[in-house]
Order: C-alpha cells, then structure tokens, then sequence
C-alpha cells in the first residue's frame, strides 16, 4: 500500500520559519490562538468579572485599560484575535478540502493578513473615534 | 468468526481510546460561530463600552440580545480555546505527568472561567 507523509505539528527547529511565509503563518496561529486563550481570557476576565463585581472595581479595571498599558494589552489581543480569525477561515477552507495548492496557499495567507491588519486597523479607528 | 470489519475492530484501539474526529468537529464547530461573534464582540461589546460606567453595563447586558451574543461568546471561545490548547499541550509536552497535569489545569480553568463570566453576565442582566 501506497503511504503518504502525514502531516505534523508546526515543528520550530525543522521549518524553515526565515524564508517561508506558509509554516511562519501556521506556527504564527498557533502562538496567537495559546495567547487568546492564556491572555486573552484572562483579561477578559478581569473586565466581565470586575463588571459583575461592582461599580468601584468596574471603574478601576476601566481605568487599567485606558491607561498606557492598557492600550498595549488592548492593541495586543486585537492583532491576536484578528489574525487567528482571518488565518482560522483559510483552515476552515482547507478542511474542507480545498485550496491545498502552493500558489493557493500563499495567496490565501497574504489575503489573511491583509484582512487582519485593515480589521486592527478599522477597530482601532472606530475605537479612537468613539473613545475621543 | 467475527462478522465486524476490520475498521471496527480498530476503532478505540488508539492511544485516545476514541475517534480524534469528536475532538476535531468539537474545535471546528464553536470555531465557525466565533467568526460572526467576535465581530459582534469586538465591534459592538468591546467598542461600544470603551468608556462605559457600571450603570452603563447593566443597561447593555440588560439587553437579551446583547446578553445572549455575550455568553455564546465566552462559552464558544472558552470551548474552543480549550480544545485548540490542549492539541498544543499534547504536541509540544513530552513528559507523561506534566502533560495531563496541564491538560486538567486546562480543563479547570476553562470551566471556571466561563461560569465566572457568565455569572457576572447574568448578574448584570438581571439589573447589576
């Protein structure tokens, strides 16, 4: 019988992360998909828990995220969030079997991170526009 | 004489002692939903309460639509993020004990971290 490679786990020491786009993006997803649900849970967490707490620990857990860091930790998950949305619908794709091909694979990466980076953009601008 | 097939008499043999197909649909699934409801999530719950006050959260959950979208979201995402760590942990974790270790620390968390959340949802639903 005929076997084929199967596939593996993003593996850090044999890809070539440097020169390829497709294994960068796909260990790329997996990193932001752990810090979703590591960091952003956590403080997701902190503003919902805060907010079913009481008004004094809501304004303070408000106050954390309109301070400095807060906008970090905020821009933070809105690059996580979007990126493994956008690359997470080209997985969809595949699982359906479709788009296997390099050409394909290449094309549908650079549109998913196009499509992250104008939906950080867009909510970053609504949300200045909005918060100012 | 067994009249079962070779692929049933395989089935549960693995490691996993059950199809990997359950915890693949089981990722997917809640995976799809979460496209539309973290839009909503960002767009709407996140955006739309940048400088909002504690009275103005028990007005927003006090919404059955905006209370509802909030807890498909936080079970969806804790559901999936679960799944998706724990292929990780199982990846990357060689060592047997520290492995199930984290997969249960996981599990635990996801469980009380979405409860909290939806307790706190609820709480201000029902007027804060």
């Amino acid at each position: 019988m005929k076997s084929h490679p199967r596939p593996i786990s993003p593996h850090l020491q044999v890809y070539k992360l440097q020169t390829k786009l497709p294994p960068l993006l796909s260990i790329v997803f997996r990193i932001f998909g752990a810090g979703l649900m590591v960091g952003g849970t956590f403080f997701f967490l902190l503003w919902i828990v805060a907010a079913g707490t009481g008004p004094e620990a809501f304004e303070a857990v408000q106050n954390f995220f309109g301070s400095f860091f807060g906008y970090i930790v905020l821009f933070g998950l809105t690059v996580l969030v979007f990126y493994h949305m956008c690359n997470g619908m080209r997985h969809l794709l595949w699982d359906t079997g479709f788009g296997f091909d390099m050409p394909t694979v290449r094309k549908t990466g650079r549109i998913a991170v196009g499509a992250a980076i104008v939906l950080t953009l867009l909510a970053w601008i609504i949300g200045l526009s909005v918060y100012g | 004489m067994s009249l079962r097939t070779p692929l049933g008499k395989a089935r549960g043999l693995g490691a996993a002692k059950e199809g990997a197909s359950s915890h693949w649909m089981a990722e997917r699934l809640p995976a799809i939903a979460l496209v539309p409801l973290m839009l909503w999530f960002v767009f709407v719950a996140i955006i739309g309460n940048l400088d909002a006050s504690y009275a103005d959260m028990v007005t927003f959950m006090g919404s059955p639509w905006n209370a509802t979208l909030m807890l498909l979201t936080v079970f969806c995402a804790f559901y999936h993020g679960m799944l998706g760590l724990i292929v990780i942990i199982e990846d990357y974790v060689q060592h047997h004990t520290i492995k199930h270790i984290l997969v249960f620390g996981l599990k635990m968390y996801a469980a009380l971290g979405s409860v909290l959340a939806a307790v706190s949802i609820l709480k201000l639903t029902f007027g804060g």
